[in-house]
């Protein structure tokens, strides 16, 4: 359980993050909606150790690790598939996968995992050999998925993961999101598109200028008034 | 889809390793027949100094690879490192005797020679056992030699890999002059011989020594591209915040690729010091820094058989092929404009035309492999058949369509001409209105 307390992040003098509190209990989905600009990639960054912090805790598991470098912070089992796919254009599919078992040491769960990403994207196996930046937008975001999934984590931060993609390979990657929960991974998703995130989550945090603004279950911001209002356009 | 993959290449694993071997050990025993058969007098005695030169340049431009191309750093301090390299080899392995006589102006701090010892501890000159132990000293001083730069470019990567980009080429750059400016530096005398030349240290007169020594350090660049340090380096190249959000440690990292590359440069340096037979500092400018840099993108950022390829073109076209540019003559006859220098001309032309044709370098990011060879040439007959099937049809089409261009050109031409005019006179109207 990821526990996150009165959480200040400065970009200069540009004050990002305004204590925000926030948890993601085992075995849910948890979803952060808003708009640009709100704080939601940072919040993310800041978990991972990316950006420094200047006040408050991060709580992973009862174990402190708000100034930990990012290497340990993976190697605790939490990793972000970061915004725009960022997948690393001149290695093959399978190098990418390989990358994202950098800090494992253990070959056999490394190919055990390798074929569950597998199993989860059969269209990854058939590209196996090919350049990631030769994939379509929407493999390309499946393979950041599945990079992600093969550092073993027990806590997956998706950001965007719909970015750019077209609505039904949305659909295909957050009917796999809700794969990858039932496997036992934590979610951690930041969603633009917020009608999908809250279908599939269970909890909801709704982010404004660096503060956390609401808070519900998935079902129940859908049908608030200022959500679907202000983020589902209705 | 991989079976498919790997049944479309029509070599086992196994009959690719006994090609490999065997077109290594085929290169060596035939570099070495040669050398026994042509005398230094000879016109193809250039051939050595190519093969000699190139083996050398092949390992520092690989090694320069290895940072620029794998990892992403532009770094420029190539010339500052092989620098280190080679005064770190020839101050160690100058004979006693001879210190003298090299350090004229100064008292050789330096009061030892590490081949010389260890020949003198295996048997003395002259045996079988000192000659040993003078081969075994030259190793270990290229090693040191090695160390000592890798040692130097740590310190120099504590600030500089912090650096990105442009950030990074200007400061390696400042640095590598820096450092030859100390090693010709007056105060140093004692160890550096200031700004004269070190000489009469142990050289090597067989090809075949650089050939092997590059070979194998080449052999250990690749192994470590291939491993899952190179997959990181080449992570960190395509992305750097993804590879971070991967757990990779960026400064660790880049630190491990700098050093590694310092270290192989710096070996280059000591071969290239034992190719010379002198050290000085002056020619190691950001001038040589430039021509490695040239090879790399010529031979393919990020391809090391490109690079290995490209140095011994370079080498052979700088030093041996386009000599006869410089000699006055053309097809034998007098010629004025054939004047000494005039093969760097040609040269440069050349080089214009491979960025402006192959923008990607000889090999792009590509990398030799046999059933590469094997397709190449079994597709040569059908492309070469299609290049001349087509080339008729296209010279007709050229001519068929060269009025219809012209006379769209001259329109277009007389247009914009019109146009301006136009535009002239509205501009001189809104000034007078405005006026």
């Amino acid at each position: 359980m990821l526990s996150i307390r009165g959480l200040h992040v400065f970009y200069g003098g540009i004050h990002a993050l305004r204590g925000i509190e926030l948890d993601v209990p085992d075995g849910q989905i948890i979803s952060l909606i808003g708009a640009n600009g709100a704080g939601k990639s940072t919040t993310l960054k800041s978990i991972m150790g990316l950006v420094p912090k200047t006040e408050g805790t991060i709580e992973w598991n009862d174990n402190d690790i708000t100034s930990v470098h990012t290497k340990e912070v993976v190697k605790q089992g939490i990793v972000l598939c970061p915004e725009g796919r960022r997948v690393f254009p001149d290695l093959t599919v399978e190098e990418n996968l390989r990358i994202g078992a950098y800090l494992r040491n253990d070959k056999e769960g490394i190919q055990k995992d390798k074929e569950w990403v597998y199993e989860l994207f059969p269209r990854m196996k058939e590209r196996e050999w090919q350049l990631a930046g030769t994939l379509s937008g929407g493999e390309q975001q499946m393979l950041a998925v599945g990079r992600a999934l093969m550092s073993k984590p027990k806590l997956l931060m998706l950001d965007e993961p719909s970015l750019g993609l077209a609505p039904l390979v949305i659909k295909d990657i957050f009917s796999i999101i809700k794969e990858i929960k039932e496997a036992g991974v934590n979610v951690l998703l930041i969603e633009q598109n917020a009608k999908a995130a809250l279908e599939i989550s269970d909890y909801a945090y709704v982010m404004e200028t660096g503060t956390i603004t609401m808070s519900g279950e998935g079902r129940e911001l859908l049908n608030d008034e200022r959500v679907k209002k202000a983020y589902l356009g209705e | 889809m991989t079976e498919e993959r790997l049944t479309t290449g029509c070599l086992s694993k196994k009959t690719k390793y006994i090609l490999s071997a065997a077109s290594i050990i085929a290169v060596l025993v035939l570099v070495w027949v040669l050398e026994q058969n042509i005398p230094p007098t000879s016109q193809w005695s250039m051939l050595f100094t190519v093969i000699k030169k190139g083996a050398i340049y092949s390992l520092v431009v690989v090694s320069m690879n290895l940072l620029n191309g794998f990892t992403g750093l532009f770094s420029l301090g190539q010339a500052g490192f092989m620098l280190i390299g080679a005064y770190a080899y020839a101050i160690f392995a100058i004979p006693v005797e001879a210190k003298e006589s090299v350090y004229q102006y100064y008292e050789p701090l330096i009061g030892f020679s590490v081949p010389e010892i260890l020949s003198n501890a295996m048997g003395g000159a002259g045996t079988f056992g000192g000659t040993m132990g003078e081969y075994l000293g030259v190793i270990i001083l290229m090693i040191f030699a090695g160390l000592i730069t890798a040692g130097i470019a740590f310190l120099i990567g504590l600030p500089v890999l912090r650096l990105k980009s442009d950030y990074l080429a200007i400061a390696s750059l400042g640095f590598a002059e820096i450092i030859r400016t100390i090693f010709q530096w007056d105060g140093l005398g004692a160890v550096t011989n200031g700004s004269n030349l070190l000489r009469k240290f142990p050289t090597f007169s067989s090809s075949l020594f650089p050939l092997i020594v590059s070979g194998l350090c080449i052999a250990f660049i690749v192994m470590l591209i291939n491993s899952s340090y190179g997959r990181a380096f080449k992570a960190i190249r395509d992305d750097e915040i993804a590879a971070e959000a991967m757990g990779v440690n960026l400064f660790k990292h880049k630190q491990l690729s700098f050093v590694i590359s310092s270290f192989f440069t710096g070996i280059g340096g000591a071969m290239l010091a034992m190719f010379q037979a002198t050290v000085n500092a002056t020619p190691f400018t950001s001038n040589m820094t430039y021509e490695l840099l040239l090879i790399v993108v010529i031979g393919g950022i990020g391809s090391v058989t490109g690079s290995v390829l490209g140095s011994f073109l370079f080498i052979a076209c700088s030093e041996w092929w386009l000599r006869f540019l410089d000699e006055g003559k053309f097809l034998g006859m007098e010629a004025d404009f054939m004047r000494p220098g005039f093969r760097k001309v040609v040269f440069a032309l050349i080089i214009i035309c491979i960025v402006l044709f192959y923008s990607k370098g000889i090999m792009g990011t590509r990398e030799f492999s046999w059933d590469g060879l094997i397709s190449f040439f079994r597709k040569l007959p059908s492309r070469l058949l299609n290049f001349f099937k087509r080339l008729p049809g296209r010279i007709v089409n050229f001519f068929k369509g060269l009025p219809g261009r012209i006379s769209g050109k001259v329109k277009k031409l007389s247009r914009n001409t019109k146009n301006s005019k136009n535009n002239h006179t509205k501009n001189t109207d809104n000034v007078k209105e405005a006026r």
